[in-house]
């Protein structure tokens, strides 16, 4: 296996030009020091978590992912390069899902087969000929990199639906700065906290053409019971912005309402973290008592815009992920900046027969899983995994996608005896509004604290750092 | 000359609630399109409360009507009354408005997603059709649901899956077209659930709901309409409102209402001959 | 602001009020049975606890017998009675998670911590001193939430809603007590019983908390019709029908005023409130203590039904 690409460290043990004051701080401080400050962060996070964790034991227990002091820094060239590729890759994505709902051209010039669109159920069939305000589908991303050498950044995957994180990004930042103030001072850092800012700049600009001057912008959540419900009011709360319920909003005459005091309240703009399936149950699921009854009909009519727009998924699907390159060539003709890895569908059968032949070196995903679950990684499972695998594959190809083991980058990270180098990733968040994309720097970056470990999801043992993109 | 019908279609729903509602929103399928064997002479759609009808093309081409109506009231009518000119085509559905191609049409859906029973099943008809993957196939699987699906409106409801329809054996047209589109995607043929109104040869004109059937689609053909519930191709008995991947694609009416307590549901539809016969 | 934020807010500050009240109820029936008999009658205190908080059937169909140990049962920590004091603080919690970010940080604590305290009494009443201290732990929370409020909350239409929950349960609670008790009250033509009447009266006043402030407001002997017209009329007492009202028309006031627009719940308020204010004592006593009291319970409950018809809903 290859090694994995050292974030702070020169082959030679040289520490490389961003993490240089870095690297100097590590080396002179005390290590009872670091675990005092480890501690602190934790004290925090369980004070300002105080408002978070009563939410309900999941919520409580999903506050606790591990928190690790040691940044995590990318150069400004570093971030440039990211930076471009990012908007590069959701400008195509946005432009991909217009296609795919209106004329698909892209099927017609045979790139994407009919089936992989048609017959996935994330396409949403309802959104067919639907015309999105300002064409624009996915307004808030989660990119997915990984980094593999000095010039190689690899997405992941993309989550174009309702990616959540970004309140562990500014958290994380809020933590940082309180413990590390001599840290701050000797580094440039790009600010992230005006996230929130940008994301209402961005909601605005993408407000229907019939609304009135200031659109009310309001985020809809599933309700208490949602495992991502303090993210929903911790944002909603950044934003200014009314954290409303499907059972606050009402349809008349093809326009959305809330029910306040003063009356109903047209509401123009909904970052809705609800999964489409359960928004509207006139058009999706007919039990869902979580959604807006009619909210289809309104979006229909142009009166309302949903943030995202419904049937994304068909863009960050794992089946689809394949074909990122050619979707950007397509629509932009340029050559994509951040590189897929390559990926075996195993629907095709000369692939499922090179998969099925390589599971001891391969990562095999089920297409419609998700968190690290249902996934096999092929240098570090038993034989009994890997026949147990190989039989699933072949059941059901369509199911499964397979890529190489990837040396994901590490990082200086604080474990038990010590400071050692982990993998990690890194899930940036591009907003794309009317008027332009944003991105704040950085972005989160999920670590996996096990040694050796490649699985970064929370609920696999992963943890979080603080990501800090320097000023030139 | 084509063997052609007249019909005229009153299709009434009435509501009534308990205790007075504070409002109601409904999307419906009710008003039928013009294809090449289907002219629609006039159709008119009322709502008994004061509200604004909102006519769209949903993604499959059909026409929707949406509204709202505030309360407080205790009873809502929903009612159509038209006339449609139809032909017998032996099935062949030509001219219409058509937003996917049939691929899409593969889908599996939670209401027609097939099991292992109904997998084996579609086989079965498969091998006893002679491997044939379109009309004869199509046929022999239309007389198979026919005649091994008793049709019973007891035990099934509107939310029944295909699956369970086809372990009970038993069902209405929802149920029987259910296991249809569901077999016969399962073998790689393009289908999908047509709603509609049907009018009975017995002579008898009332009925307490409007009729369903799929249709399947046959390279070099097209699409050709299937109604397991009589074992019969379309004819010109049919009038076709909806088409979709199964029933909550074309259901009639789909609604909520705000307050108002327990309410009941009165279907009225009425399928006859039209007084005047047509000219040509 | 969102119907159901203001919804949440005003049935926090309405279930808070309510165990509080009911504490003082089972706090005041407590020291009346402590008596010998000869001081307070043979009437069930107990029974009559249970009709003063207003839930007498549904304790019947679940109960034998009305006695200590069933009515503490059944008023404080009963998970079937909905408005047992466990469930106002289950209730007020729930609400206080779902609008968090609309309560101030010492309205969560306060709410989370009773909570989570709550969770530590088990369903065993125990002994007569730890049911006096958990009575006590409840009055304290109330008033631990109703300063909170008080303090830290911003003066806008949160704050309003929250003050229209707790006067309008507050002036249920007051008029509730004067149903159940109002045949103590009546002005008699001969003094009766004396000592014996004493006892239910003081138990009135500290039910309400006004056993002191009544000295001050009349610096005489307990008096039934002067408890009633503390009660009912006096609108320095906190506790009263009038001051209740006079607090109400204030809020909604301050609403209408913020939104530019009044309603039936400002008419509905203003008119009860003119009632109050119209009416003397002897009046009352005159056309019936107990049809007047019946009246202002619907009608309060009446303005109830209209706030939640013009804001809440």
């Amino acid at each position: 296996m290859t090694i994995a690409f050292d974030e702070m460290k020169e082959p030679d043990g040289r520490p490389r030009p961003a993490y240089a004051e870095l690297s100097a701080w590590l080396g002179g401080v005390a290590p009872d020091v670091l675990a005092y400050r480890r501690q602190e962060a934790e004290l925090l996070f369980r004070r300002i978590g105080i408002t978070f964790s009563v939410y309900g034991e999941t919520e409580a227990e999903e506050r606790l992912i591990p928190f690790d002091v040691i940044p995590r820094i990318l150069s400004a060239a570093e971030w440039d390069l990211v930076h471009r590729g990012l908007e590069q890759r959701v400008k195509a994505i946005n432009l991909y899902l217009k296609d795919i709902y209106t004329g698909r051209e892209i099927l017609k010039a045979g790139i994407i087969p009919d089936d992989m669109v048609f017959q996935n159920p994330v396409f949403r069939p309802e959104m067919n000929g639907q015309k999105v305000p300002h064409d624009i589908y996915v307004h808030i991303a989660g990119i997915d990199i990984v980094r593999v050498d000095a010039e190689s950044f690899y997405v992941l995957e993309d989550n174009a639906r309702t990616p959540s994180g970004v309140s562990y990004m500014l958290e994380n930042r809020e933590i940082m700065l309180r413990l590390f103030p001599e840290l701050f001072s000797r580094h440039r850092v790009a600010p992230v906290e005006n996230y929130p800012d940008e994301l209402l700049a961005t909601l605005k600009s993408v407000a229907p053409d019939t609304t009135s001057a200031d659109p009310n912008v309001v985020l809809l959540t599933p309700g208490v019971f949602n495992s991502a419900y303090y993210e929903h009011s911790f944002l909603a709360d950044k934003l200014g912005v009314e954290l409303v319920e499907g059972r606050d909003l009402f349809i008349k005459d093809e326009v959305v309402y809330m029910r306040t005091t003063e009356g109903p309240k047209r509401v123009d703009v909904i970052y809705r973290r609800i999964d489409d399936d359960f928004l509207d149950p006139l058009t999706f699921r007919p039990d869902s008592a979580l959604g807006v009854p009619g909210l289809m009909s309104a979006y229909q009519a142009g009166n309302v815009t949903l943030a995202n727009a419904v049937g994304t998924g068909i863009s960050d699907d794992k089946a689809i992920y394949s074909y990122m390159p050619q979707i950007v060539k397509f629509y932009l003709d340029q050559e994509p900046i951040l590189k897929n890895v390559p990926t075996w569908c195993c629907r095709e059968s000369d692939h499922l027969s090179y998969v099925s032949d390589h599971l001891s070196e391969l990562v095999v995903k089920e297409v419609h899983g998700s968190g690290g679950y249902g996934m096999l990684i092929g240098p570090a499972a038993s034989s009994a995994q890997i026949a147990e695998f190989r039989a699933k594959i072949k059941t059901h190809p369509k199911n499964f996608i397979a890529q190489p083991t990837l040396a994901l980058s590490t990082c200086p990270t604080c474990v038990d005896s010590g400071i050692a180098p982990r993998h990690v990733d890194l899930r940036p968040f591009v907003l794309t509004g009317r008027d332009r994309v944003r991105i704040v720097p950085g972005g989160l970056t999920r670590v996996a604290l096990k040694a050796g470990s490649l699985v970064v999801n929370s609920s696999q043992g992963g943890g979080t750092k603080d990501t800090w993109v320097l000023d030139r | 000359m084509m063997a052609g019908m007249r019909l005229r279609i009153r299709h009434g729903t009435v509501y009534r609630y308990a205790s007075p509602t504070k409002g109601v929103i409904q999307t419906l399928h009710l008003t039928p399109r013009n294809h090449a064997s289907q002219y629609v002479a006039y159709w008119r759609l009322d709502v008994s409360e004061n509200a604004k009808l909102y006519m769209h093309e949903d993604a499959f081409g059909n026409i929707t009507h949406n509204f709202t109506a505030e309360g407080a009231f205790t009873e809502l009518g929903v009612h159509v009354d038209g006339e449609v000119e139809t032909h017998d085509t032996d099935g062949l559905v030509s001219g219409t408005i058509e937003r996917f191609p049939p691929s899409l049409y593969l889908r599996e859906t939670p209401l027609t997603h097939p099991d292992a029973a109904i997998l084996a099943f579609a086989q079965e008809v498969m091998s006893a059709a002679g491997g044939d993957g379109g009309l004869k196939l199509l046929h022999a699987m239309l007389g198979r649901v026919n005649g091994d699906i008793v049709f019973d409106t007891d035990p099934t409801h509107t939310t029944t899956t295909a699956v369970e329809a086809f372990a009970l054996k038993r069902g209405v047209c929802q149920d029987l077209t259910h296991i249809f589109i569901s077999a016969v995607r399962s073998l790689g043929v393009p289908a999908r659930y047509v709603g509609g109104y049907f009018h009975r040869m017995d002579g008898i004109i009332d009925q307490d709901a409007g009729h369903a059937w799929a249709e399947a689609y046959v390279p070099d053909l097209g699409w050709v309409a299937f109604d397991a519930a009589n074992g019969i191709s379309a004819t010109d008995a049919h009038v076709r409102v909806a088409v979709g991947l199964d029933y909550l694609g074309v259901t009639p009416i789909r609604g909520t209402r705000y307050g108002g307590g327990s309410e009941t549901m009165d279907v009225k539809v009425r399928v006859d001959q039209a007084k005047r016969q047509m000219q040509n | 602001m969102l119907s159901r934020t203001a919804d949440s807010l005003y049935w926090i500050a309405r279930h808070v009020e309510r165990a509080e009240y009911l504490a003082r109820i089972l706090d005041g029936t407590m020291r009346l049975t402590n008596l010998p008999l000869a001081y307070v009658g043979t009437s069930n205190e107990w029974k009559s606890a249970i009709a003063t908080a207003g839930n007498t059937k549904l304790f019947e169909d679940n109960y034998p017998e009305a006695n200590e140990e069933t009515v503490i049962h059944f008023l404080a920590l009963s998970t079937e009675n909905p408005s047992s004091i466990r469930n106002c603080f289950e209730t007020a919690r729930a609400n206080a998670r779902a609008v968090r970010t609309a309560l101030t940080a010492e309205m969560w604590e306060t709410i989370n911590t009773a909570w989570i305290e709550l969770q530590r009494f088990s369903n065993d009443p125990g002994t007569r001193e730890e049911i006096t201290r958990f009575l006590r732990w409840v009055q304290e929370t109330s008033l631990r939430f109703d300063g909170s409020a008080y303090r830290t909350m911003l003066r806008n239409d949160s704050y309003w809603f929250t003050r229209l929950g707790l006067y309008l349960e507050r002036a249920d609670n007051t008029a509730r007590i004067l149903d159940v008790k109002y045949h103590l009250l009546l002005p008699r033509l001969e003094p009766v019983g004396g000592s014996l009447d004493y006892f239910q009266w003081a138990a009135i006043l500290r039910s309400v908390s006004a056993l002191t402030a009544y000295h001050w407001v009349y610096r005489e002997s307990v008096k039934p019709w002067l408890v009633a017209d503390l009660l009912i009329l006096n609108d320095q007492m906190p506790r009263s029908l009038a001051n209740c009202y006079e607090n109400l028309v204030r809020y909604l006031d301050e609403i209408a005023g913020m939104y530019g627009r009044q309603g039936p719940a400002q008419r509905q308020a203003r008119a009860i409130y003119n009632r109050l204010e119209a009416s003397r004592m002897e009046e009352i006593f005159q056309h019936g203590l107990h049809e007047f009291i019946n009246e202002f319970i619907a009608d309060n409950s009446s303005l109830g039904a209209a706030i939640s018809q013009q804001y809440l809903m």
